[in-house]
């Protein structure tokens, strides 16, 4: 193996490195001028995502266990744009002086979450795979539990932790049958071998649950609300955009190489559990009056939607969830990233709280109302095209009903969000929360989601260059 | 910049004009400067639709152009016009332009309250303009969506549950539009080769039946329940009568009639097989629209309900003729389009400005008002004849036409469902002229009414535009109803190759 073959792995290695400076950074850096960290982490951070759009070779190391393909290299790029986002977004959270003793700990932390996903995602080999992914999210419930002397937020660790634990074990008994029926963990030899037998049809049903679990798609969503509205909000932004985003890549590139011999069997098992994400997410929004638990379970129903991209097993279908992960990150940033700033300056959580919030704020309010227009697909912003190509991949073919479900679901969902543009606009109170002026960093994550979702739609070029890439994963 | 684009330009640049403005004095004037170049527009596309029709060129649509959008799906962003679409066009700045004069006196977060009203009009410019399904559904929600906030802060009653009622039914209508628009897109190439979002191109080709029978009917009660087809008309009467006066007249006068327009652009055209076999439901559901509206319209007090109930009626009408599917009835229809969009406009600014003075929109709390405020008396007078179908007024011609389009058909079906929707006249005149006589008629019964003061300045801009359209429609409709009937052919000679009732 040539040096230059480990170029192939450059994500990895960055990330890799990254987490190593700021260990340093913290063992030898002033104590005094801890703060500093942050802006020096995200320029790193930054300079890493920009390294990620270089061009790169394709190929795979460790005899195939490592897979690079262009496909691939977009989903990462793609992550590291999340990822670089909720740092800009968590900056003045970490400024703040209880925080001060933990802002190594939260970077490394992530990066180290961060790193997990991109094996995971070039994995070509089921234990890979099952590295990354655990790597991806033992990590996070230490995150979750951030806020320790919060109650609620240890409790969301342990609940993370739990459930990762029980979904990882359900998972990993799927595989055993996997490997005991055809010998192999290598996704082309199992491609290859596996057939719609009894205990092979077994073993891919607890793969189809582990994973169900990890993407929070109803019946396995339960602990996803409880754990968001514990968690600190740039972890629940990230739990929900992130993490989410890279199961679903993982989960899309499994079923389309991996298991393309019994697509009628998953379609089935997508179709069922995408109508009851959708309008089982859709319905406990409703009813929500915290802000995170409502953004829970919206995300919850956008996994819904992305499932209509799988259903086809189409080309169509893997470019637009890849676009639609893209998209899905500015509009639910945006919508986070609002709530973060609130919270910040007020500590106001609750729907109720926003009464009358555009009279003193109307610049969050307004920022808000774009970024839940995007996610509930509303034209001219970056959701609507998302979701379009989403419903036109399963149209192609032919799951008219599906699309049928599911725009009937966009329409619950658009009551949902209008609520809270109700709440900002509408209602009329007279004791608004007062005006606050964020921090540098809160306005450009703000700022970056704005221009993201108004652009990503409508530069067609975005969704040319992922459909072009999507090739042979 | 080619024409058409310039109607999508215009409001976006006033849009951007406005959000740097802090004074509401200037909002107002930016808008009416954009809204009157627009309107200047309108007449400068007329101008040169009709001197390159009369230089003999006979392509469907004119000053076309297609740049390449989304490659992958082959969505474009593709415009083109033909007469209807003119007509549209020419309609929707008037009331654009008469709507920014009758919301001359919005106090409440103005430069919002223009915004959201601009980008609606954009919308909808942009959905006449389109030939591309993508980008005309595109324009659609956005046309759309700036209601809920538009009556949400500065309606009135119980506008939150109306905003709410309209938008969620409206966006219900396009989620099916959008499942329609998806089906005929993945079935535009049965013989093979690209599938395409293009009008042109797919009225060209023959939708598989099966896939028609199932397309038809989402599109069609998709774009009917913008049209008010019953029973999907019940945000009609609370929308309305919620809304602030310029977004009733922008969203009765003109909004509702993309679905009508849709309704014929998209389902009826592209699905002219599954529609004559499917049109006999949709014909009963929009009769009953027809007479229920007018019998809904005499059981009312308030004057917006009466109004939106009214427009329930003539909008019904609308889809009634687009369902006759013959030249005559067809041509009916777009007339009365237009008619009942200046019509409906001008009735909803006459009741802004009755209420502006009067605070209340009750009729049995009004009376005399002919004495004291001659201006509005008269305006309103003239609206009603024009409603009732008044020759002289355009909706003599629309209705006129569309019942003989309509009488075409000689079998029994189509001839009682025409009876049936030709009494709507009489049960409308019932209506317009109970109005008419409590509301101006009489002595003056409030003591506080008789110190009204008539139309200022600006009302009369808003005012005179309508009224003056209206008249010069019915007064001259020939060279309405030939642009509009020589743009029909191509498309007529469609429906019919499967039709020939």
């Amino acid at each position: 193996m040539s040096l230059e073959s480990f170029l192939i792995m450059r994500h990895e290695l960055l990330l890799t490195a990254a987490v190593l400076i700021v260990l340093m950074a913290e063992i030898f850096g002033n104590p005094a001028s801890k703060k500093s960290l942050i802006t020096f982490t995200i320029v790193i951070f930054g300079l890493i995502t920009a390294t990620g759009f270089l061009p790169s070779a394709e190929g795979e190391l460790f005899g195939g266990m490592y897979l690079s393909t262009a496909s691939r290299l977009v989903m990462k790029n793609i992550l590291n744009i999340g990822v670089l986002l909720v740092f800009i977004q968590s900056a003045d959270w970490l400024r703040r002086d209880e925080n001060a003793e933990k802002i190594t700990e939260y970077f490394i932390l992530l990066i180290s979450t961060l790193i997990g996903m991109n094996f995971m995602i070039s994995a070509g080999h089921f234990l890979m795979f099952y590295i990354g992914l655990e790597l991806a999210t033992i990590p996070i419930a230490a995150l979750a539990a951030f806020d320790r002397y919060k109650n609620h937020s240890a409790e969301a660790g342990i609940k993370l932790i739990l459930i990762s634990a029980l979904s990882s074990g359900i998972l990993l008994y799927g595989l055993s049958m996997i490997y005991g029926t055809t010998g192999s963990l290598y996704f082309k030899e199992v491609a290859e071998i596996f057939s719609d037998q009894g205990l092979q049809i077994l073993g891919f049903i607890f793969f189809f649950t582990g994973m169900a679990f990890k993407i929070s798609i109803v019946p396995f969503h339960l602990w996803t609300a409880d754990v968001y509205e514990g968690a600190p909000i740039n972890i629940t932004s990230y739990l929900s955009v992130i993490s989410k985003g890279a199961a679903v890549f993982i989960f899309i590139i499994i079923l389309f190489t991996v298991f393309p011999m019994i697509i009628e069997t998953w379609q089935k098992a997508i179709y069922v559990t995408s109508v009851l994400t959708m309008t089982i997410g859709n319905l406990f929004a409703i009813r929500q009056l915290n802000l995170k638990r409502f953004l829970a379970f919206s995300s919850i129903s956008q996994a819904g939607y992305i499932l209509l991209g799988f259903i086809g097993g189409n080309e169509l279908g893997l470019a637009s969830v890849i676009y639609y992960v893209l998209v899905y990150i500015f509009s639910n940033l945006g919508a986070f990233g609002v709530v973060m700033a609130v919270s910040n300056a007020t500590g106001k959580e609750n729907i109720e709280d926003y009464n009358g919030l555009y009279q003193t704020n109307p610049g969050v309010s307004l920022i808000m109302t774009l970024a839940l227009f995007s996610l509930a697909g509303i034209p001219p912003v970056a959701g609507f095209f998302g979701k379009f190509f989403l419903f036109a991949a399963a149209a192609e073919k032919g799951f008219y009903m599906l699309v049928l479900i599911a725009v009937l679901n966009t329409i619950i969902s658009l009551y949902y969000y209008l609520l809270i543009v109700k709440a900002m606009f509408l209602i009329k109170n007279d004791t608004p929360l007062e005006k606050f002026k964020s921090g540098f960093y809160t306005k450009l994550g703000l700022g970056l989601c704005v221009a993201g979702i108004a652009v990503v739609g409508f530069a067609s070029i975005i969704f040319e260059m992922i459909r072009h890439l999507s090739f042979g994963i | 910049m080619d024409i058409l684009t310039l109607f999508v330009v215009i409001p976006v640049l006033t849009i951007t004009g406005i959000l740097f403005l802090k004074d509401t004095k200037q909002v107002r004037v930016i808008s009416a400067i954009g809204m009157g170049i627009q309107l200047i527009m309108a007449g400068v596309l007329v101008f040169l639709y009709l001197s390159a029709r009369n230089a003999g060129n006979t392509d469907e649509m004119l000053f076309i152009k297609d740049y390449l959008w989304f490659s992958s799906l082959n969505i474009h962003y593709a415009i083109g016009v033909d007469g209807i679409s003119v007509a549209m066009i020419s309609l929707t700045s008037l009331v654009v332009f008469a709507g920014i004069f009758a919301s001359w006196e919005v106090e409440f977060l103005t430069k919002e309250f223009f915004v959201s009203l601009i980008l609606l009009a954009t919308g909808v410019f942009g959905f006449f303009i389109s030939i591309d399904l993508f980008t005309m559904f595109l324009f659609y929600e956005l046309a759309v969506i700036p209601m809920y906030l538009l009556i949400g802060i500065w309606g009135s009653g119980p506008k939150e549950y109306s905003a709410m009622k309209l938008t969620l039914m409206l966006m219900g209508g396009s989620a099916l539009i959008l499942l329609g628009l998806l089906g005929i897109y993945f079935n535009s190439a049965p013989d093979g080769g690209q599938f395409t979002f293009n009008l042109l191109e797919i009225s060209k080709v023959t939708i598989p039946i099966s896939a028609q029978r199932l397309f038809f009917p989402l599109t069609f009660v998709g774009f009917g329940v913008l049209g008010a087809l019953f029973p999907f008309h019940t945000w009609s009467p609370d929308g309305h009568a919620s809304a602030p006066t310029a977004v009733s007249m922008l969203h009765a006068g003109v909004l509702m009639k993309l679905g009508g327009y849709g309704a014929f652009r998209v389902a009826i055209f592209l699905m002219p097989e599954a529609a004559s076999e499917l049109n006999w439901i949709f014909i009963i559901l929009t009769s009953i629209s027809v007479v229920y509206g007018a019998f809904g319209a005499i059981a009312q007090k308030d004057l917006k309900y009466i109004n939106a109930y009214s427009s329930v009626s003539h909008c019904g009408l609308v889809l009634f003729a687009v369902l006759m599917m013959n030249q005559t009835a067809l041509n009916g229809a777009v007339i009365q389009m237009i008619s009942h969009g200046l019509m409906t406009a001008l009735f909803f600014a006459l009741i802004g400005m009755l209420y502006g003075r009067t605070h209340t929109r009750m009729i049995n709390q009004m009376g005399g008002l002919m004495k004291v405020i001659p201006f509005l008396s008269v305006a309103y007078v003239i609206a009603g004849l024009a409603s009732l179908g008044l020759p002289g007024l355009s909706g003599f011609v629309a209705e006129m036409t569309i019942f003989v389009g309509a009488f075409q058909h000689t079998d029994i079906f189509h001839r009682v469902v025409t009876i049936v929707a030709v009494s709507s006249i009489v049960i409308t005149a019932v209506y317009i002229l109970r109005v008419v006589a409590i509301l101006l008629l009489g002595p003056t019964t409030d003591e506080h009414h008789k110190h009204l003061t008539d139309a200022k300045w600006f009302e009369r801009v808003s005012v005179v535009t309508l009224i003056g359209s209206v008249a010069g429609i019915g007064l001259a409709p020939y060279w309405l109803s030939t642009m509009i009937g020589n743009s029909l052919h191509p498309i007529v000679e469609k429906i019919l190759a499967v039709n020939p009732f």
